[in-house]
């Protein structure tokens, strides 16, 4: 494996989460529960899809094979696809999306981090404007789960549900591979143990400020997102997501 | 017009010698231009009426992100993803200017709210006709921004100071959208397949008569513009407003390589305006009675959205209680 490989997958993995993340947002136009959440589910949902593509941007360059960032997204399908198992499950109640959105938040605030300082340029200037921007989306998922948590019983009820269906797809935020291994030895991206001992700390206290039992560290799953084997979930965001380029592939929008 | 009939309660406009001093005293200050603000005193109707239509104002910007909301999973590049999230969060910050303008007439949101999903509250019927191609969000964009641009350049010197300034504010966001509609269409245009240029002239095709009655009724139809213009709430006339929407229209029409589905649209050199044919009034009618397209599905979203969400509205109440109680402590 070449190092630019190794830099393709991983720009692949960061813009396929967020973008994938986005896209679940996109889900809620016109259904949060309030207005200010509309509002907010939008403005996260743009800085994510922002950021996938300056990332698939990035990756498209290192391919240098024709494909631009929209081929990369709408073009490839699910076994190409490289997102977080976790980003890709269903939006469910609120309690769900929120509880989604806080540990995706609280582990891409810290990719972000160490990514800021990466020897790789151009990394670090997107992952700097992109912190930015996931700082806020932290700080809000943090406080939902709180609200959520330590509201009312039955918040606290459904808050414990949403744990308990996405907790199982965090063993892949708390565990590298061997493509962020070398990255991580070469200086271009975070070191995968780093990564997981902050998120492990930051879920922690906030579950604790939320009244919520902080589960086992989940163990492992069968499936991975970073090796483009999903949950049946993602097929499905994708056939709508692509739908218009692939029913006019010599189209331009 | 994203509030096209909104009932004044008033039969008959008053003339200044019928009125009570404190009314007078209102009136000359309407005729002055100066602008009411919510310590003033105003007649209740003048209350009544602007709290209908900058309710109604609000309430077109919540149900106007469905349409738009029915695409954004399926834009089909990630700067039309882009655009159209930008356009939907502005839409929902446009909905709290409004809501919040309306409340500083001593409205409750949660309650004008609740009319809208019970049916009493109207909101532009636009709304009620589904987006069924791509080109629906260009077309939007072009045509139905761009009549309530028309409309809402004329409100920013309403005379109601909190509507007003939200109007100023919300225009040039308005604007923003409505250069990125066409921009849509004209690509589609200029650079399109075959298929495209059909679904761009097909969006046009059903959009177009929609986006003239946005205006609301003709004017002889419309009676409650009379004390609307007195009080200087409104500030045109229905027809005006449409056919100035209609004679900046056309040519951008043209621009695109389209056309209108209306035969009768034509340039009266005479006039110096474009004529039209009769807008079909029925359909405009029974749409605004609720039986458009999609009236039914686009009540019954928001109605669903508010009342699945009440559980998470009392959680971040309750937890508000106990950090305040926490502090007191």
């Amino acid at each position: 494996m070449t190092a630019k490989h190794d830099l393709i997958e991983y720009l692949l993995r960061l813009g396929d989460s967020a973008l994938v993340q986005g896209q679940r947002l996109c889900e809620w136009c016109g259904k949060a529960p309030a207005l200010e959440e509309e509002l907010a589910l939008m403005n996260v949902g743009l800085d994510l899809v922002g950021q996938a593509r300056n990332w698939l941007e990035y990756a498209a360059e290192l391919l240098d094979d024709g494909r631009d960032a929209d081929h990369l997204a709408y073009r490839r399908d699910e076994r190409a696809y490289r997102n977080l198992l976790l980003v890709e499950q269903p939006n469910g109640d609120y309690a769900v999306t929120l509880t989604k959105q806080f540990l995706f938040d609280a582990w891409h605030f810290q990719v972000l981090h160490g990514l800021s300082s990466s020897r790789d340029e151009r990394i670090a200037s997107i992952a700097a404007k992109a912190l930015k921007e996931v700082t806020y989306h932290l700080r809000r998922s943090s406080e939902w789960v709180q609200r959520l948590g330590d509201g009312t019983e039955e918040s606290h009820r459904r808050m414990l549900a949403a744990i308990g269906e996405l907790w199982r797809f965090t063993v892949e935020l708390v565990t590298g591979d061997e493509v962020e291994q070398r990255l991580a030895a070469a200086g271009s991206a975070p070191e995968p143990a780093d990564i997981a001992a902050a998120w492990k700390a930051r879920v922690a206290d906030t579950f604790a400020s939320a009244t919520l039992p902080l589960p086992e560290p989940a163990s492992h799953f069968y499936l991975s997102g970073r090796r483009g084997l999903h949950t049946e979930h993602l097929g499905l965001l994708l056939a709508e997501m692509q739908f218009l380029q692939r029913a006019h592939p010599d189209a331009s929008w | 017009m994203y509030a096209q009939l909104v009932e004044t309660g008033v039969k008959r406009v008053k003339a200044l010698e019928e009125m009570s001093p404190e009314e007078r005293a209102f009136q000359e200050r309407i005729d002055a231009e100066i602008k009411i603000e919510p310590k003033n005193w105003m007649p209740d109707a003048y209350r009544q009426t602007l709290i209908r239509q900058i309710s109604q104002h609000a309430h077109s910007e919540i149900v106007g992100m469905l349409p738009e909301g029915n695409w954004v999973t399926r834009a089909p590049t990630l700067k039309r993803k882009l655009q159209l999230m930008a356009k939907i969060q502005d839409e929902a910050g446009h909905g709290l200017y409004l809501y919040s303008a309306m409340e500083t007439l001593g409205a409750c949101r949660d309650e004008e709210i609740a009319k809208l999903h019970s049916g009493r509250a109207k909101y532009s019927s636009i709304f009620n006709y589904p987006t069924l191609s791509w080109a629906d969000m260009g077309a939007v964009g072009w045509l139905v921004d761009g009549a309530a641009i028309v409309n809402q350049v004329v409100l920013q010197r309403t005379s109601y100071g909190p509507y007003s300034r939200a109007m100023v504010r919300i225009c040039k966001e308005e604007s923003f959208h409505q250069r990125q509609g066409y921009e849509i269409l004209l690509h589609m245009m200029r650079n399109g397949t075959q298929a495209q240029k059909d679904m761009v002239q097909d969006a046009i095709n059903r959009l177009w008569w929609p986006s003239l009655m946005m205006f609301g009724p003709s004017d002889e139809h419309s009676p409650n513009s009379a004390q609307s213009m007195a009080w200087k709430i409104k500030r045109q006339g229905n027809d005006e407003l449409r056919q100035r929407f209609i004679d900046q229209t056309v040519p951008q029409l043209e621009l695109l390589g389209c056309t209108a589905p209306d035969p009768h649209l034509k340039w009266n050199e005479a006039r110096g305006h474009y004529d039209f044919g009769e807008i079909d009034w029925s359909e405009f009618y029974e749409v605004l009675k609720g039986n458009g397209p999609c009236n039914h599905e686009r009540i019954a979203t928001r109605r669903k959205a508010i009342e699945d969400g009440a559980w998470v509205r009392e959680a971040a109440v309750a937890h508000a209680r106990k950090n305040q109680k926490k502090d007191a402590a």
